[in-house]
C-alpha cells in the first residue's frame, strides 16, 4: 500500500508566530502540470497592519541588540538555512525551477548572509566621521536603524530574492515586513520556518505572501512605516500621494539583487550627529 | 530691576551697495525677466521697501536649466582641482565683504546683525571653503563607488538663514561636479543677488550658477522642470511633501530638510545657568525663525520652579528691537504673515488653557515684532506642542524619569534635533543614542559646522548637509 504523503500548509509569519491571513483568503500555486502544490494565504490590509505592529515593537530591542550579536544572528540564520538546503531545492524544484539553478541559489542565498552578518559590527566603522568642527566641540556621526521598513522581494529568485531585501535591512537593526515572491512563494514561508529556528527575535522578520498590487498603496500608505524598499520595479506610479504622507523614505532594489554592498545598508539608516562641548583652558572653571 | 538699557549702537548701512533693481541672474549675466514683473523686498523691521526683485516665471525657469544644463557639460569635465579653485574664490570673496552681506541679510530679513555678523556670513564662507576642498577628494569619500556628477541641481531654500543656507545647498553641488539653479526665498532674496554678483566676478563659467527669484509657483515649476536630476528643499514639511511628490513623478534626486519640533530636555543634575542660556539660545536665536529650534523644553521636576524662575528673569534682560543695533538679542519677525502666523498659535496656546509669559517690552512702531514667549501649564496634546510655530515662542513641560522624557520627546512626527542639559556622562549617552533626531546637542544648543552634518529623521526629511555625509546628495554611483 502506497503511503499519502504529508503537505504544509503555508500561513504567514507574523511576530515569530505562523498566523493564517485573517482575510481567510488563499491563492493556489500549481506545478507545470496543473497540479496543486498548494495553497497560499492571500495577505490583507489587515495582516499587513498587524505586520507593521509586530515589527515596530521588535525594532527598537533589535536595534538594541550589541552588533557583534546581531553579527553572531544573522550568521546562525546562514547555518540554519545551510543544513536544511536539500528541502529547500525539493520544494523550489517542485515549482518547475531548474535543480541546477536552485542549487546554485541556495549557495548564494548562504552566502548573502553570512556577508551581512559580517557587516554587522563594521558598517558604522566605516561610515561615521568625527568631524573637526571649527568650534570647541567634540562633533560624530553615526548611523542608526531608520525603523520599521516595508520591503518587496522580487517575483523571480524568490529565495534569494527574498533574503537580499531582508539581509541588508536588518544588518542596520531595522525591523521588516516582507511581501515574498507572489508565484513563487512556498520557499518563503519556509525561510520562515529557518528564521523561526534561528535567534532572530520575533517581530523582526515578518513574511508575508499575496498580491502586491493589492497590498501596494497599504504598504505606502501606513504611517508607522520609515521605508519602503523594492526589488520589483519602481513602487511609486501612483502611489507618490501615500509615500510623501510621512515622508516615506523610498528605494528601488530592482537593478541590485544579490549585489554584495554595504551601501545597501545605508539606504535604511539615518545620520545622527551628537555635539558636546570641549572644555578649553582658557575657558575652563567656566562649566561647560 | 536694574536698568539693562544700554545706549544704541547701531550697525551703519552706508558702504553697502544695492541696487533699486534686480533681474535673474542667468547663464552669467543679470537678464530681465520673461514676465516682465518685479516684486519689493521688504525690511522688516521699517516696512520700508529696500529694492525690487524680478520674478521669474515658466520660460525664466526653462532658460535658466539650460544655461545650466549647458554648463554642466564642461563644468563637470573640470578637473576636481579646478573646480575646488572657483569654490574658494567665492568663500574668499564673501569673506572680503562679509560685513556688506551681514548688513544686507539684517536689513533683508531682520534678523540682529550681531548673528548676521557672527554667524550666518561666517559659516557660510566656511561652507564653501570646506566643500571646496573636497572636489578633488570625492573618490576617497566614497570607496569603490566611482563618484559621478548628477547633472543640474534645482535649489530652493527659505527666508530664515538665506545666505547660509544658498552656501550649504550650492557648495556641494558645486564641489561634485554639477550645476544649479537656486531660488531664494521671495522675502530675502537680497543676499543671494549679492551672492550672484561675487560669483560672477569670481569668474565662474557662464551658467554653472543661476539665481533666480520669485515665490512658490517659480519654485513649483522649477520641481516640474524635466531638467534637473536633483531637487534639493529646505522649508516647511508641507511643501516638502510637495517637492517629494515631484521629485518621485520626474524621479529625481532629493534631499528636504523640514520642519521640526525639538525637545530640549534639562535634568536636575545639569548646570542651570548654563541650560537656562542653551534654552534662551535654543528658542530665541533668530527670533526663533529655526527648523531646529527648541520649541518644547522638558524640565525635571525638581528643578522646574529653578529653571523656570532664571528662565523668566533672564528673557527679562533680551533686548527686542532694531536688528541693526549690536545690542539686540531679537530682531524683527521676517514678515507679516510670519507674525501673523505666530499670533494665532499665542491665541491658540492661550485657548488651550496654556498660561503665557511675555517680558514687557518696548517695541519699535513700525514693523514685525513679537516679544519672547514662553508657555506653561501646557499638554502634550496642545498643538503648541505639537506643531512648528517658527517664531520665538517656548512651550515647557515637566517629567519625572528618563523613560518618560524619552517618551515625550520622541513623540512628534518631525526628528530633526534635541538638546540634551546634564552632568552626567551616560545619561548623556542614553538619552542622545534614544531620541529620533538628526542633530543632538548635548550641553550646547543651535551649533552649526561646515563639517559636522544636518538633517532629520522622520517627516523632518532626509539626507543630509554638512560634513562627508552631504556629499552622498549631489552625487551618482555605478553601483
Amino acid at each position: 500500500m502506497t503511503r499519502l504523503n504529508i503537505q504544509k500548509t503555508y500561513k504567514l509569519f507574523i511576530g515569530g508566530k505562523f498566523p493564517r491571513t485573517e482575510s481567510g483568503r488563499f491563492y493556489s500555486i500549481n506545478d507545470s502540470k496543473g497540479e496543486l502544490i498548494a495553497n497560499m494565504c492571500l495577505s490583507s490590509r489587515k495582516d499587513f497592519r498587524n505586520a507593521v505592529v509586530a515589527a515596530r515593537k521588535a525594532q527598537s530591542g533589535w536595534a538594541e541588540k550589541t552588533a557583534f550579536n546581531r553579527s553572531q544572528i544573522l550568521y546562525r540564520l546562514a547555518e540554519m538555512l545551510e543544513t536544511r538546503s536539500k528541502s529547500f531545492v525539493d520544494e523550489m524544484v517542485l515549482l518547475g525551477l531548474s535543480k541546477r539553478k536552485v542549487e546554485k541559489e541556495l549557495e548564494k542565498s548562504v552566502d548573502c548572509l553570512v556577508y551581512y552578518a559580517g557587516w554587522c559590527d563594521k558598517y558604522t566603522a566605516l561610515f561615521s566621521s568625527v568631524n573637526p568642527t571649527a568650534s570647541s566641540h567634540f562633533n560624530f556621526s553615526v548611523h542608526e536603524p531608520t525603523g520599521v521598513v516595508a520591503a518587496i522581494a522580487p517575483e523571480v529568485s524568490p529565495l534569494l530574492g527574498l533574503i537580499s531585501v531582508i539581509a541588508p535591512v536588518i544588518t542596520g537593526g531595522n525591523s521588516v515586513v516582507v511581501l515574498a515572491s507572489e508565484k513563487l512563494a512556498t520557499s518563503s514561508i519556509s525561510f520562515a520556518e529557518v528564521v523561526q529556528n534561528s535567534d532572530v527575535p520575533g517581530g523582526v522578520i515578518n513574511i508575508l505572501t499575496g498580491n502586491l498590487a493589492e497590498l501596494a498603496p497599504h504598504m505606502a500608505s501606513h504611517m508607522d512605516v520609515n521605508a519602503i524598499v523594492t526589488a520589483r520595479g519602481a513602487l511609486i506610479n501612483g502611489l507618490e500621494n501615500e509615500i510623501v504622507s510621512n515622508v516615506k523614505r523610498n528605494y528601488d532594489w530592482s537593478k541590485s539583487i544579490d549585489i554584495h554592498n554595504p551601501y545597501k545598508i545605508l539606504d535604511t539608516q539615518e545620520v545622527k550627529t551628537t555635539w558636546h562641548p570641549v572644555q578649553t583652558s582658557a575657558a575652563s572653571g567656566g562649566g561647560y | 530691576m536694574e536698568d539693562w538699557n544700554l545706549s544704541p549702537a547701531p550697525e551703519s548701512a552706508s558702504h553697502i551697495q544695492l541696487k533699486k533693481q534686480y533681474d535673474l541672474f542667468i547663464n552669467g549675466t543679470f537678464q530681465k525677466p520673461n514676465s516682465k514683473k518685479y516684486f519689493a523686498t521688504i525690511n522688516p523691521a521699517t516696512e520700508e521697501i529696500i529694492a525690487e526683485v524680478a520674478e521669474a516665471n515658466v520660460k525664466d525657469v526653462d532658460s535658466a536649466m539650460k544655461a545650466a544644463a549647458e554648463a554642466h557639460k564642461t563644468w563637470s569635465k573640470l578637473s576636481g582641482a579646478e573646480r575646488g579653485k572657483y569654490i574658494y574664490r567665492i568663500a574668499r570673496m564673501i569673506q572680503e565683504k562679509s560685513r556688506e552681506f551681514a548688513v544686507i541679510e539684517t536689513l533683508d530679513g531682520g534678523k540682529p546683525i550681531r548673528e548676521s555678523r557672527d554667524i550666518d556670513v561666517p559659516l557660510a564662507a566656511a561652507h564653501f571653503f570646506y566643500y571646496a576642498g573636497w572636489a578633488d577628494k570625492l573618490d576617497y569619500a566614497f570607496p569603490m563607488r566611482k563618484p559621478q556628477s548628477l547633472g543640474v541641481a534645482a535649489q530652493i531654500i527659505p527666508w530664515n538663514f538665506p545666505l547660509l543656507m544658498a552656501a550649504w545647498k550650492i557648495a556641494p553641488a558645486l564641489a561634485c561636479g554639477n550645476t544649479v539653479v537656486l531660488k531664494p526665498a521671495e522675502t530675502t532674496p537680497l543676499t543671494a543677488l549679492k551672492l550672484a554678483e561675487v560669483i560672477q566676478e569670481a569668474g565662474l563659467p557662464a551658467g554653472v550658477v543661476n539665481i533666480i527669484t520669485g515665490a512658490g509657483s517659480t519654485g513649483a515649476e522649477m520641481c516640474a522642470h524635466p531638467i534637473p536630476n536633483k531637487l534639493a528643499f529646505t522649508g516647511s514639511t508641507e511643501v516638502g511633501k510637495l517637492v517629494y511628490k515631484a521629485a518621485l513623478n520626474g524621479n529625481k534626486k532629493l534631499t528636504l530638510e523640514l520642519g521640526g519640533k525639538a525637545a530640549n530636555i534639562v535634568f536636575d543634575d545639569a548646570a542651570i545657568e548654563a541650560a537656562v542660556e542653551g534654552i534662551i539660545n535654543g528658542i530665541y536665536f533668530n527670533q526663533g525663525h529655526v527648523c531646529c529650534a527648541g520649541s518644547r523644553l522638558f524640565v525635571q521636576e525638581t528643578v522646574y520652579d529653578e529653571v523656570l524662575a532664571k528662565l523668566k528673569k533672564r528673557m527679562d534682560m533680551l533686548i527686542v528691537g532694531d536688528p541693526m543695533d549690536k545690542n539686540t538679542d531679537i530682531g524683527a519677525i521676517n514678515s507679516k504673515n510670519q507674525l501673523q502666523t505666530i499670533e494665532r498659535y499665542l491665541k491658540i496656546g492661550k485657548e488651550e488653557g496654556a498660561e503665557i509669559y511675555q517680558p514687557t517690552c518696548k517695541l519699535p512702531k513700525k514693523g514685525n515684532w513679537c516679544p519672547p514667549t514662553l508657555f506653561t501649564n501646557v499638554a502634550q496634546s496642545n498643538r503648541i506642542a505639537q506643531e512648528e510655530i517658527f517664531g520665538p515662542v517656548l512651550a515647557i513641560q515637566t517629567f519625572r524619569t528618563i523613560e518618560e522624557v524619552i517618551d515625550k520627546a520622541n513623540n512628534t512626527p518631525y526628528g530633526l534635533s534635541a538638546g540634551v542639559w546634564t552632568d552626567k556622562g551616560s545619561k548623556i549617552f542614553q538619552l542622545t543614542k534614544a531620541l529620533k533626531a538628526g542633530v543632538v546637542w548635548a550641553n550646547t544648543y543651535n551649533k552649526f559646522d561646515p563639517t559636522s552634518p544636518f538633517g532629520g529623521y522622520k517627516e523632518s526629511g532626509f539626507g543630509r548637509e554638512g560634513g562627508i555625509h552631504g556629499l552622498e546628495a549631489y552625487l551618482k554611483f555605478e553601483d
